[in-house]
């Protein structure tokens, strides 16, 4: 789909009153965050093929570094403050479940899950997402559960703390102090983005390129 | 992402967080542990800290421990859901059950001010008659408390938040106004509005916890929307900038990054309580303990509490201590719709219809529901719409795109008791070597039935109003209550009406876990008041020698 947000950009607020220094720390420090070591490479890469299928990236913005900052959390063993009693802590329940996933492609289409074609790929997933499955690893992780309580959640959370996901949906992005004014329907403050619209009398990129 | 203050604990040597104030101090009251204080309170949310504000400023000596640290919001706090996460309790914790309650986020702080640091701020009473629902209604368990004598609390409350409210409310007993103006409506409250009046039922704006004009050190609210992951301009009127203030100024001592183990008891009595900080333990002594945790981790101290003298846990006579665990229903109605709606500003919930709260016929079920208007943030609306809808993939992404467009209704909604949904120990310990707590939760065919009349009938509202696409997320829960509930009766109950444990004189506990019932609205007024009429009686008793 194209862009509903042309040439809106949540970062170029950054300098703004719509950012406090603790807004400016954090997202700089996450913008940068590359991939820990952590897993092994293959490891990652089934991973990486996996967070890009859950969560593709933006067109002509970018990249969200979802990979990393998952990876990040997977070192940090961090959890979120509950457990299903039949999952292991985070790190581990990824190290199952990924190489349950891998074994799943293998089983299904010859070959490693990072090495799939797109419509491969999401077949698999599609297999998790229904509990559909076949490899023996998943007697070690539930599917449901790994889909359900990991998968979904640690992936889609890591791509939507990324500026470009906030600005690729229109979302106003970090608000302190300044925060907004209009909150009526149809009603738009400048520094919010504009969304694309046939009969536009100023076109969304124009408006948006004078966010601030 | 900073999981706790580079610097250990903030209060301590004398001086208190300002958190009016980047880098300010305010003068705080200390104790030795050797001195045995009046009260200590383990926990300083909703019941704790109220508690400890109202304890200190009738004299007693306070000292309130809490496992979080104590924010300074105005330079703490990011506009960012990820970095935020340190308000939650994320240490673990195991769910199971037919529906594994989801925690962390939506139901639990680990800050000073507990929870309500990032709760959404919508302060509503329940209902009289949810006060005395075997009596009056003919389910659930009567409170050992009468709705006239918790409304004057609920006033006393609400005057010391400055909640923001409607000038007539619609629902229920004549109540006198809000301290201050309610605040503007945003497009998503207004799709509240006309939904409810094409379907005929009343609707009003929310009564919320956060300024509509100046009150003290503190500035309105500017409507910036990230009220859920903590407010950054002290609008909010959390226990952390509101009751506790006061509580320092009137002597209390706070003790943030305290995490108590253990309640210690010698001849059927607490003596006081082993915290850990700084990385030892400590132990303070007191006259009275009062566990204020909330529900998953009050009844986790008491149980994690037994010793000879109660083997089955403090105050667990009746057995009852981590049973009647209550969340609420939080099913909730989407939709798209031309407008640009941009739920993102302002707070998430500024219209609510109580109109299920107050009217019993045409139900299939027992009790009652509120809904109210939703903003959810990127981050908790992708988990929404990846684990409640199954978006996932360039559909996830495309939907996530089309957010200024939807409207959603979300319901609260009350859960029955029962002893089988519970807060039991494992085997498993955290990093203070505690047994952590097992959560086991299953809706009932009540539940089913409620959110399915519910579900169906914001739906018939979003449609009402022309919204298309509409689905229904099933799967979310807020709030926890239960597990220390109050009563008449020492058997089926664990506290009186006092919030004083049947089995030991000078153990209280106060905070969401003494609820008998839970009611169809967010409870955090609720346990306000219940504390404020706590540190009432304890006066009182005092003064009559009965403590």
């Amino acid at each position: 789909m194209a862009d509903r947000f042309p040439d809106y950009d949540v970062l170029a607020k950054r300098d703004s009153l719509s950012w406090n220094d603790k807004t400016r720390a954090v997202v700089d420090a996450r913008i940068a965050t590359s991939e820990p070591d952590v897993l092994s490479e293959p490891e990652r890469a089934v991973l990486r093929r996996l967070v890009d299928r859950i969560v593709p990236q933006p067109e002509g913005r970018a990249p969200v570094n979802a990979a990393a900052l998952l990876l990040e959390k997977i070192a940090a063993d961090r959890g979120d403050g509950y457990r299903h009693a039949r999952l292991p802590k985070v790190r581990e329940a990824w190290e199952r479940g990924l190489a349950a996933i891998d074994t799943e492609a293998r089983e299904r289409h010859g070959t490693g899950f990072a090495a799939l074609d797109n419509r491969q790929a999401d077949s698999v997933i599609q297999a998790i997402q229904q509990g559909d499955v076949c490899a023996a690893q998943w007697e070690a992780i539930p599917a449901d559960l790994f889909w359900s309580y990991r998968i979904l959640p640690d992936i889609v959370s890591a791509y939507y703390a990324h500026p470009s996901a906030w600005s690729a949906m229109g979302f106003g992005g970090p608000a302190s102090p300044r925060g907004y004014v209009r909150l009526e329907t149809n009603r738009r403050d400048s520094w919010e983005a504009a969304e694309r619209a046939p009969d536009a009398v100023v076109p969304a990129s124009e408006r948006n390129r004078h966010v601030r | 992402m900073s999981d706790k203050q580079s610097d250990g604990p903030r209060a301590t040597g004398g001086r208190a967080p300002d958190v009016f104030t980047p880098g300010g101090w305010v003068p705080m009251r200390s104790h030795e542990d050797s001195e045995e204080v009046d009260f200590v309170i383990v926990g300083t949310g909703a019941g704790g800290g109220t508690l400890a504000c109202k304890l200190a400023e009738s004299g007693f000596s306070v000292v309130a421990m809490d496992a979080g640290p104590y924010w300074r919001p105005l330079e703490d706090f990011a506009s960012d859901e990820t970095e935020q996460q340190k308000l939650y309790w994320t240490d673990e914790r195991i769910v199971d059950g037919e529906n594994p309650i989801a925690m962390g986020s939506n139901n639990s702080g680990k800050s000073v001010g507990g929870s309500t640091v990032h709760f959404a701020m919508v302060s509503l009473r329940m209902r009289p008659e949810h006060f005395a629902t075997r009596s009056k209604l003919g389910y659930g368990v009567d409170w050992p408390i009468g709705w006239e004598e918790m409304w004057r609390y609920y006033a006393e409350v609400e005057q010391a938040l400055k909640i923001a409210g409607p000038v007539r409310y619609p629902w229920g007993p004549k109540r006198g106004r809000y301290p201050m103006r309610a605040h503007p409506m945003n497009a998503a409250a207004n799709y509240l509005a006309r939904g409810a009046e094409a379907l005929g039922v009343d609707w009003t704006q929310t009564p919320v916890a956060t300024l509509s004009a100046p009150h003290g050190k503190a500035h309105p609210c500017v409507y910036r929307g990230f009220c859920a992951i903590g407010c950054s301009t002290n609008a909010k009127q959390s226990v952390l900038v509101s009751w506790l203030p006061r509580a320092l100024k009137a002597g209390a001592e706070i003790r943030d990054l305290a995490m108590v183990g253990r309640i210690e008891t010698v001849n059927g009595r607490c003596t006081g309580v082993h915290y850990h900080r700084e990385g030892e333990w400590h132990f303070q002594r007191a006259r009275n303990v009062v566990v204020a945790g909330y529900a998953i981790e009050t009844p986790r101290l008491l149980l994690n509490s037994a010793n000879a003298e109660f083997p089955d846990g403090l105050a667990n006579s009746s057995g009852l201590v981590g049973r009647n665990l209550m969340v609420q229903l939080n099913q909730a109605a989407w939709g798209h719709v031309e407008d640009d709606v941009r739920s993102y500003k302002g707070p998430p919930s500024l219209a609510v219809c109580e109109h299920w709260n107050y009217e019993d016929r045409g139900k299939d079920y027992a009790g009652g529901w509120s809904y109210m208007s939703q903003g959810p943030l990127p981050i908790s609306w992708a988990k929404t719409l990846a684990g409640g809808r199954g978006l996932w993939g360039q559909a996830l992404i495309d939907e996530m795109a089309r957010n200024n467009h939807t409207v959603g209704l979300k319901m609260v909604g009350e859960v029955l008791p029962d002893a089988r949904n519970r807060v039991t120990l494992t085997d498993e310990t955290d990093q203070y070597g505690l047994r952590i707590p097992r959560i086991t939760f299953a809706y009932s065919d009540n539940d089913r039935a409620m959110m399915a009349h519910a579900t169906d009938f914001m739906d018939r509202s979003l449609e009402a109003t022309g919204a298309t696409d509409r689905w229904k997320e099933m799967g979310d829960t807020a709030h926890l209550n239960g597990t220390a509930r109050m009563g008449h009766d020492r058997r089926t109950s664990v506290v009186d009406a006092d919030c004083r444990s049947w089995d030991i004189p000078n153990l209280w506990v106060c905070d969401g876990s003494v609820f008998p019932t839970v009611g169809g609205v967010n409870p955090s007024l609720t346990i306000q008041a219940i504390a404020c009429r706590t540190a009432d009686r304890i006066r009182t008793m005092a003064a009559q020698g009965e403590l």
